[in-house]
């Protein structure tokens, strides 16, 4: 973990308190199980032996949204998903993110008709968009590290002013 | 046409006085709305076509009468022969019996055929829409539905989508 | 946005029991976010205490408009459509496709590529197998089967890559052909997976096959008998699960199928145990299609010389006005179809992947219809699971291998 070197002979770590809670919750957040499309393959994928997305603390998806903190939209979202989406999103407790895997869920993809939302930004407020159709396991590895990067620069003020 | 259709098509044609014609080995059949169920019950029955593999329709929209055609593509296992039964129906409040009691198949496709094409399927035993949200207006795949078209976003027009597209609150 | 709608028994008053409608009987809904309905199915269960009495699936949670979009695309650009259709099997969807586009333009395809496009799909029905097993495996508790599986289908996943430049949306099988010849790894990369995987199915049926737990939970649960199964509409393993021999692939062979020697696995037990066993014989009989096809593999071109249809070669537009004229009325215009209908089919590892194409004389499709099987398959559904248990229609759903993107469209 990289403590060890930090520790010194006392056995004692200084850090921000911000820092710390941001460290901790990079490092265990849950990913709500929840495959739309084909893009969820991907992300069986990524959790699969070859990637093994565990690797950053994500080995566990919940079923539910209540132990959640982190929502993969992987794949399109129609119509008539849209408003269970957003009560999902309604019930995962604070603080949340929301990846947008693949171009259906960042902005339509191939799919520029009546049946599709051309974005989930119009259901749930993303943080960070992957690209692609699907997108490599790297890349949603990738999407999931730079939520991580996101969480690490939050600080209190913005948590205060955001439930205020 | 394949040798062991030719009996079939006969049959059909003398019993319910329908056409046919002809498409790269395959047969289409034309019958009227109210003789369909009276057609695939001889087919299940006699004819061994014990699977109706797809139900569909399709649109020709300017024209009026017939605006549609009810497709029912049977197939035979014993026999490994397909068929293709057309079934015209007019514009103004399309409607077909259904043959949900020949075919348990139909029910669902029947439900997927009023969702998309609007057409009715009169002694249906579960008239609901099944694919779109219940409070959808309209079609989707009738030809004069629209196909829902947005402007995609690019680096030259981005500020100005952006402004209008409606983003969710937390 | 609109709203959650609510529900009241009354609107299914005619799909439940009378004990429902005085509370005897318990309304309880299932999904469309829930982790064993392997998408987003929502299945509305009429319970009493734990047995199902009556079950109504609610489909469309995915409904993507994939046939509407099509007709508004020229029939080479709607081909990206059918690739996310039923995305475990997206080789078979592009051949299906592609079988409909060349039936209804009358176009002849080089046996290279027939060939070509046989051992793809064969290998597309593994992995779509793999998932299959390694998810079912998952809701019945055998969670290493997942990790197992995934590891084999990354293989397959990795010769795709190799000829297409794509995982998954390979979009590989076009019109009179194929995009291009494979590379030459090709071999060695289908080789190496044809030596390793037989040993690994061995390994996944010493995990499963006589593992009593597993076996408990799968024996005589959801019969289905051969009549329902037909008047239902049900094709694929779940079909020959219940003994009755058709495949497709042997009835009416396509791509040259009847060059090569294999069985259609067939069970007649028509439980959820038998569906596995038949799946699980497929994976030994696509194996052997693929070796056979791998080992007479012809050489020549992949793509017909239709120059009507199929783009010239990049060599041959710098020199020839003709090839020059020809890639660009193909890519800017499209070629026109006859006016007129096909229907075809292929046997996807789902069963009867139909496609209904009819063209209006220009470049674009009239109409086109998919007709997928899982729909079919999961339509006999409330047939099939009533007086079970709640945790034995996981097993049933498992075994029925649903893909939302496939019923939905
Ligand atoms: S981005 Fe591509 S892979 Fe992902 S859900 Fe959309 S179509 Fe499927």
């Amino acid at each position: 973990m990289g403590v060890e070197q930090k520790l010194g002979n006392m056995g004692v770590v200084t850090t921000s308190l911000e820092g710390m809670v941001n460290w901790s919750r990079t490092n265990a957040m849950w990913p709500m199980l929840f495959g739309l499309a084909c893009c969820a393959i991907e992300m069986m994928s990524a959790q699969a032996s070859d990637y093994d997305m565990s690797r950053f603390g994500m080995e566990l998806m919940r079923a539910s949204p209540r132990q959640s903190d982190l929502m993969i939209v992987a794949g399109r979202v129609s119509k008539k998903m849209g408003p269970v989406l957003r009560r999902l999103y309604d019930q995962m407790p604070e603080p949340k993110w929301v990846i947008a895997m693949g171009d259906c869920a960042s902005c339509g993809g191939v799919f520029n008709n009546y049946a599709i939302y051309q974005g989930v930004d119009e259901v749930v407020p993303v943080d960070v968009y992957v690209a692609g159709c699907p997108p490599r396991p790297e890349a949603l590895i990738h999407g999931v590290l730079t939520v991580y990067e996101k969480v690490k620069g939050e600080t209190f003020k913005q948590y205060a002013e955001k439930y205020k | 046409m394949d040798k062991r259709l030719e009996p079939i098509v006969k049959d059909i044609q003398e019993k319910f006085s329908a056409t046919f014609d002809e498409f790269r080995d395959e047969v289409h059949v034309m019958v009227a709305p109210e003789q369909i169920v009276d057609v695939l019950t001889l087919l299940r029955d006699e004819h061994k076509f014990e699977l109706l593999s797809a139900l569909t329709a399709s649109d020709y929209f300017p024209q009026v009468a017939p605006r549609f055609h009810v497709i029912y593509q049977l197939s035979s296992l014993e026999k490994n022969i397909t068929l293709q039964i057309r079934v015209p129906v007019n514009g103004s409040s399309p409607k077909v019996p259904t043959v949900t009691r020949v075919y348990k198949v139909a029910n669902w496709r029947e439900r997927e055929l009023f969702d998309m094409f609007g057409i009715e399927c009169e002694g249906h035993p579960d008239p609901r829409r099944i694919l779109m949200p219940e409070d959808t207006e309209g079609h989707p795949l009738r030809k004069d539905f629209p196909l829902g078209y947005e402007e995609p976003q690019f680096t030259f027009n981005f500020d100005e989508i952006d402004l209008r597209k409606p983003y969710a609150k937390e | 946005m609109s709203q959650i709608e609510e529900v009241n028994v009354d609107q299914f008053k005619h799909l439940v029991s009378e004990r429902a409608l005085t509370g005897e009987t318990m309304l309880l809904n299932m999904g469309p976010q829930h982790p064993s309905t392997h998408g987003v199915l929502r299945l509305l269960l009429e319970l009493d205490g734990e047995i199902v009495v009556n079950c109504i699936p609610d489909i469309g949670f995915l409904h993507t408009g994939i046939e509407k979009n099509m007709e508004a695309k020229t029939y080479q650009k709607a081909e990206v459509m059918t690739d996310r259709l039923d995305y475990m099997n997206t080789m078979g969807n592009n051949l299906s496709y592609i079988m409909a586009v060349e039936k209804l333009v009358d176009l002849d395809v080089p046996p290279r590529a027939q060939a070509l496009r046989v051992i793809l799909v064969e290998l597309q029905r593994i992995a779509s197998h793999l998932v299959w097993l390694g998810t079912s495996g998952l809701d019945l508790g055998a969670m290493s089967m997942f990790l197992y599986c995934f590891r084999e289908r990354e293989q397959i996943l990795d010769i795709f890559e190799l000829v297409s430049g794509q995982r998954m949306m390979t979009t590989y099988i076009r019109p009179g052909g194929v995009w291009r010849d494979v590379p030459v790894e090709f071999e060695k990369a289908v080789r190496d997976f044809i030596k390793i995987f037989p040993k690994r199915i061995d390994e996944y049926e010493s995990l499963l096959t006589k593992n009593p737990l597993f076996v408990d939970r799968m024996v005589d649960i959801g019969y289905l008998s051969k009549e329902t199964a037909l008047s239902y509409g049900v094709t694929g393993p779940v079909l020959r699960a219940s003994g009755v021999n058709w495949d497709l692939r042997k009835a009416r062979p396509y791509m040259g199928y009847e060059q090569y020697d294999f069985n259609v696995p067939t069970r007649t037990e028509g439980d959820t145990y038998a569906r596995y066993v038949v799946r699980i014989d497929e994976l030994r009989e696509s194996l052997k299609i693929v070796e056979q096809a791998l080992n007479k593999l012809p050489m020549g071109l992949v793509h017909s010389q239709n120059r009507k249809f199929v783009p010239p070669p990049r060599s041959e537009i710098g020199t020839s006005m003709e090839a020059l004229i020809h890639h660009f009325k193909l890519w800017t215009e499209g070629f026109p179809a006859p006016k007129n209908s096909v229907y075809s089919a292929i046997e996807s590892p789902r069963g009867e992947l139909g496609m209904y194409l009819e063209g209006d004389g220009g470049p674009k499709p009239h109409r086109i219809h998919l007709r997928t099987p899982s729909f079919d398959n999961l339509g006999v559904i409330p047939e099939i699971v009533k007086g079970h248990l709640v945790a034995d229609l996981v097993a049933i759903l498992a075994s029925i291998d649903i893909v939302l993107g496939d019923i939905d469209r």
